[in-house]
């Protein structure tokens, strides 16, 4: 299984993306163009990433535009066929412009930008220790859209406490729900707010993201986890 | 029109400079011409009235690869053939005026002079001051400047990494935003700020020009009064993103071996950048201003030649290798402009419709070259006497069962308390690369990917210990940007500076100049840091008067090995807590004497620069040895505010005892110089005393790390967590009780 990481000329995350599944999940990695359109090399098994970044500066709604780039055409018709596609952060918000995946996202309750470690869990799992940084990453839908999210378990990821515990106060933008990543309902698309790609290394002293990578099944096998400290500088 | 003394006054120059001017073109300048040199000359690109001390630094040595001044910014050996180019400046006056555009335009100008050396920038820091948290004014600009900040550097994709904020009613008018960025290159990759080749095109790359940040050079050379609101258009007008496509772009088009030469356009624009590529190269260009890409119509010469606009680069391409440079900007949807040649005139010649606009030569209107360098008189400023009258005996000390209530006061003290509010509106963690997130230190530690080292940098000011005493206080700034790399386990490498100062005009403010600028040299070359550049920001002053002198020290040091590096938090109850270093009877300048107490005017805290130098090289010894498990220097608020500190990361507590016969506030909250609190497990506590005793640097055990309890003198303060809830909020509760 390879990766593609898309790059918009905003992208700002997609080195990191890029370091993280080549590196830290040993992953074979091909860097996409905005501009590009060809994903032949890609099977349905394969995964598109679309990183984090300001896709086109985002001074319209984020990622109304990145929706519209050449690529996304090839992506989206790579998501239709089954291909498996990822977003993360902005790249969580170019898909919901794309509507490949339901909702869309808001400015922060509080309406300032937030970076820092916050903690989230899929279904009953642990909570894992992910970075979050975004202005406009409360998710928002509708309530039969809502419904229709839970009933089919397309909730992957809702923001928690340390402990685990879902709660207004461990939830840092307001999403709906604690809601901090879905996937559609075929269950080969997937968008989240926070970053697992920042937080895959030893060196960077959290590993959770890699879990991430786990439940997603884009990781494989755990043996890959083993990895030198080295690779990351 | 005609042009005359007056005019040259309009335009902030002086008669004598307007004669000089005259002089050197040997005729009377047009409208456009003294424009020009009212950009060049003034302060801000010039340095008339600071270069002579500024020559007094150590600039050059060390591990530098370019003396200082020579590029855009510093470059400094790393090892393993990549070089570390950083740089800080000022962007106080247009923060002042409009925070959220000053503060971001701060941001985006310092991260071109990094990438016009080819090198890509890889952390940002900041140094801010404001005037009192309380006062609604500086919560509108301290929310603008934060949110300016995060605009650019969050989108422009940089981490800010690390800074400092602080609070002083000097600041109240004359706000400071110092803005820092660091990146890397490799050896021999750098591109030069110099135009060569008689006949080589010159380009004009990225945004447009507009008539933003027209005489924003000249604006930043004079005192800020009530009218400053009315040269709002001054101010320039960010745009992160094609910032972004502009460095992407520019690290290509390097990669082409097309590029002669590049220089970003900041203060002074078109004029700017154009005078000091011709004249490092002594070349001349022709420039015809009508290829420029405008956003406005009907611009005049003068217009086009001092607008400020953003995002937008100079560069010199190889004749015949146009087609190369032009295939990678339309990559990144940029423009890209043949707007001129090279020539061996040493002129610069602009033409507007086939009109010869201006005529000088390139030489004249530079720093090394014709612009005016003045000696400055300066004399002991009259407040000075009040501070060398303080007597600590006139502070009564405080009982034994205050000292739990005065510890809550000084760890909610704005200049004390944690800065969240602000930092968590950074991207601090994009490029993967911060490892202080996870683990605090001192200095913010950065994996520079692909060279195998970490970098660990730093900004550092105390300006009150500088406004006490110029010298020491410019010594102490050193030391401790130096003390803060040691104790995550880096090696100084070298200082860029920003010196905030008020008007130089007046004797007494450049009597601060001059001194705390002698006691950063003398420093410098103790620690063996070379000053790489920087920037000075004069006219930081208003009717009531000017601010405490700041030269804000940014410092860059490496870490060789990753193991290497050191945190700064408790790691293990049961540890065992040792002082580096001696405590003294002393309470001068300490936010405890100047925020609890009161008292305006005392001196700098207790500093020797050689006790310093050996406890920092006594602190770098032992933890390349690994025999401790975390250090973390005293700073603001004194010993108690550090030991607080250690255990807010992991939740640990400590149990600690005084054994002095100082007074008890001095020995808590003083702010005596070359202290640092370091851990070592209880097993190799001996081995720290003996290897201390052998180094002759006082180590003395204070107590016990616990589990999250904390005991002073055998009283129960209650849990870390308690303290550290009054430190994350304290600033919060300020800013939501308005």
């Amino acid at each position: 299984m390879k990766f593609g990481v898309v790059v918009f000329p905003g992208s700002n995350c997609d080195r990191d993306m890029q370091d993280a599944l080549q590196y830290d999940l040993n992953k074979e990695v091909i860097m996409l163009w905005h501009k590009e359109k060809d994903l032949s090399m890609f099977s349905t098994e394969d995964c598109i990433v679309l990183p984090g970044g300001f896709s086109y500066g985002d001074y319209l709604r984020c990622g109304a535009i990145a929706r519209f780039s050449p690529m996304m055409q090839s992506v989206i018709d790579f998501a239709n066929r089954g291909g498996k596609v990822l977003g993360v952060c902005n790249g969580f918000q170019i898909l919901c412009e794309s509507h490949l995946l339901p909702g869309v996202l808001l400015q922060n309750a509080h309406q300032q930008f937030v970076c820092k470690n916050i903690y989230m869990k899929n279904g009953d799992g642990r909570a894992l220790k992910i970075p979050v940084a975004h202005g406009e990453g409360r998710f928002y839908a509708d309530e039969k859209t809502l419904y229709e999210l839970e009933e089919n378990d397309q909730v992957i990821f809702r923001y928690c406490d340390e402990k685990g515990t879902v709660n207004a106060g461990s939830n840092p933008n307001g999403a709906i729900r604690s809601i901090a990543g879905i996937s559609n309902r075929a269950g080969n698309v997937w968008g989240m707010m926070p970053h697992p790609e920042r937080a895959t290394s030893a060196a960077l002293g959290n590993q959770d993201g890699l879990e991430v990578f786990k439940i997603l099944e884009l990781y494989g096998t755990v043996a890959a986890e083993k990895q030198e400290l080295a690779t990351a500088l | 029109m005609e042009i005359t003394a007056q005019t040259a006054k309009e335009l902030r120059l002086t008669e004598e400079e307007f004669e000089l001017i005259k002089q050197k073109l040997g005729r009377t300048p047009n409208f456009t011409e003294l424009c020009s040199f009212s950009a060049m000359w003034s302060e801000h690109c010039s340095y008339k009235n600071s270069i002579k001390w500024l020559k007094t630094l150590p600039r050059e040595g060390g591990r530098m690869l370019v003396a200082a001044g020579e590029e855009n910014a510093g470059l400094m050996d790393m090892g393993n053939g990549y070089g570390v180019v950083f740089k800080i400046e000022s962007h106080n006056h247009p923060s002042a005026i409009e925070p959220f555009q000053g503060a971001a335009t701060g941001v985006g100008g310092i991260q071109r002079d990094i990438f016009t050396m080819g090198a890509r920038p890889i952390a940002s820091l900041n140094s801010l001051r404001f005037g009192n948290l309380k006062d609604k004014k500086t919560q509108r600009l301290l929310a603008g400047v934060v949110h300016g900040i995060g605009h650019y550097g969050n989108c422009f994709g940089v981490p800010t990494v690390g800074g400092e904020v602080y609070f002083e009613d000097c600041y109240h008018t004359n706000p400071l935003v110092n803005a820092m960025s660091v990146g890397i290159v490799k050896v021999g990759k750098t591109i030069s700020a110099t135009a060569e080749g008689i006949g080589n095109p010159v380009f004009f790359v990225g945004s447009a020009t507009g008539k933003d940040g027209i005489g924003g050079a000249s604006f930043a050379s004079a005192n800020i009064t009530e009218e400053s609101t009315e040269e709002l258009p001054a101010v320039q007008v960010g745009d992160p993103f094609q910032e972004k496509k502009l460095l992407e772009a520019c690290l290509e088009v390097i990669d082409t071996g097309a590029v002669v030469g590049m220089q970003d356009m900041g203060a002074a624009g078109i004029i700017c950048s154009t005078a000091e590529m011709s004249a490092k190269g002594g070349v001349g260009m022709r420039i015809d201003l009508d290829k420029v890409p405008t956003r406005q119509q009907n611009m005049k010469a003068w217009e086009l030649l001092l607008s400020e606009s953003q995002e937008r680069m100079l560069i010199v391409v190889e004749k015949g290798k146009e087609e190369a440079v032009l295939k990678v900007f339309e990559k990144w949807d940029l423009s890209a402009s043949n707007i001129g040649e090279v020539t061996g005139d040493g002129l610069l010649k602009f033409y507007m419709h086939g009109e010869l606009e201006a005529e000088i030569p390139a030489y004249e209107l530079v720093l090394g070259g014709g612009a005016p360098q003045y000696t400055r008189e300066y004399k002991e400023p009259a407040y000075l006497e009040k501070i060398k009258a303080f007597d600590a005996n006139s502070i009564k000390d405080i009982d034994a069962a205050d000292l739990k209530g005065v510890a809550e006061q000084i760890i909610q003290i704005p200049n004390i308390a944690s800065k969240r509010w602000v930092y968590v509106q950074y991207d601090s963690m994009v490029g993967a690369a911060n490892t202080s997130t996870n683990a605090p230190s001192d200095a913010a530690v950065i994996l520079a990917k692909g060279t195998g080292k970490a970098l660990t940098v730093t900004v550092d000011c105390n300006s009150r210990y500088v406004h006490a005493e110029p010298y020491t206080g410019g010594m102490i700034a050193v030391a401790e940007a130096a003390r803060n790399i040691v104790c995550s386990g880096g090696e100084p490498l070298g200082v860029t500076n920003c010196l905030n100062f008020g008007n130089p005009y007046d004797p007494e403010v450049y009597y601060q100049f001059v001194k705390a600028v002698t006691g950063m040299g003398d420093a410098c070359r103790k620690f063996n840091t070379p000053v790489t550049g920087g920037n000075v920001s004069f006219y930081n002053q208003n009717p009531d008067g000017p601010v405490y002198p700041t030269p804000t020290i940014g410092m860059v040091g490496v870490i060789d090995e990753f193991t290497n590096r050191m945190t700064m938090d408790y790691k293990e109850a049961g540890d065992v807590i040792v002082l580096i270093g001696e405590q003294q009877d002393d309470i001068a300048s300490s936010e405890y004497l100047h925020k609890v107490k009161g008292v305006e005017y005392s001196p700098a805290p207790h500093f020797d620069i050689d006790e310093e130098f050996g406890v920092q090289k006594f602190v770098a010894s032992i933890i390349k040895d690994k025999l401790v498990k975390s250090a973390h220097d005293i700073s603001e608020g004194g010993l108690l505010v550090t030991l607080l500190e250690k255990g807010f990361n992991r939740n640990l507590g400590f149990e600690v005892k005084a054994d002095s016969d100082i007074r008890t506030d001095a020995y808590w909250f003083g702010e005596a110089q070359s202290r640092v609190v370091v851990t070592v497990s209880k097993d190799k506590a001996e081995e720290l005393q003996h290897k201390a005793a052998a180094a002759g640097i006082p180590a003395t055990i204070l107590g016990s790390v616990s589990n999250g309890s904390i005991k002073v003198n055998g009283t129960d303060w209650g849990s870390i967590e308690a303290w550290k809830e009054k430190y994350d909020t304290a600033i919060e509760k300020i800013i939501s009780a308005n």
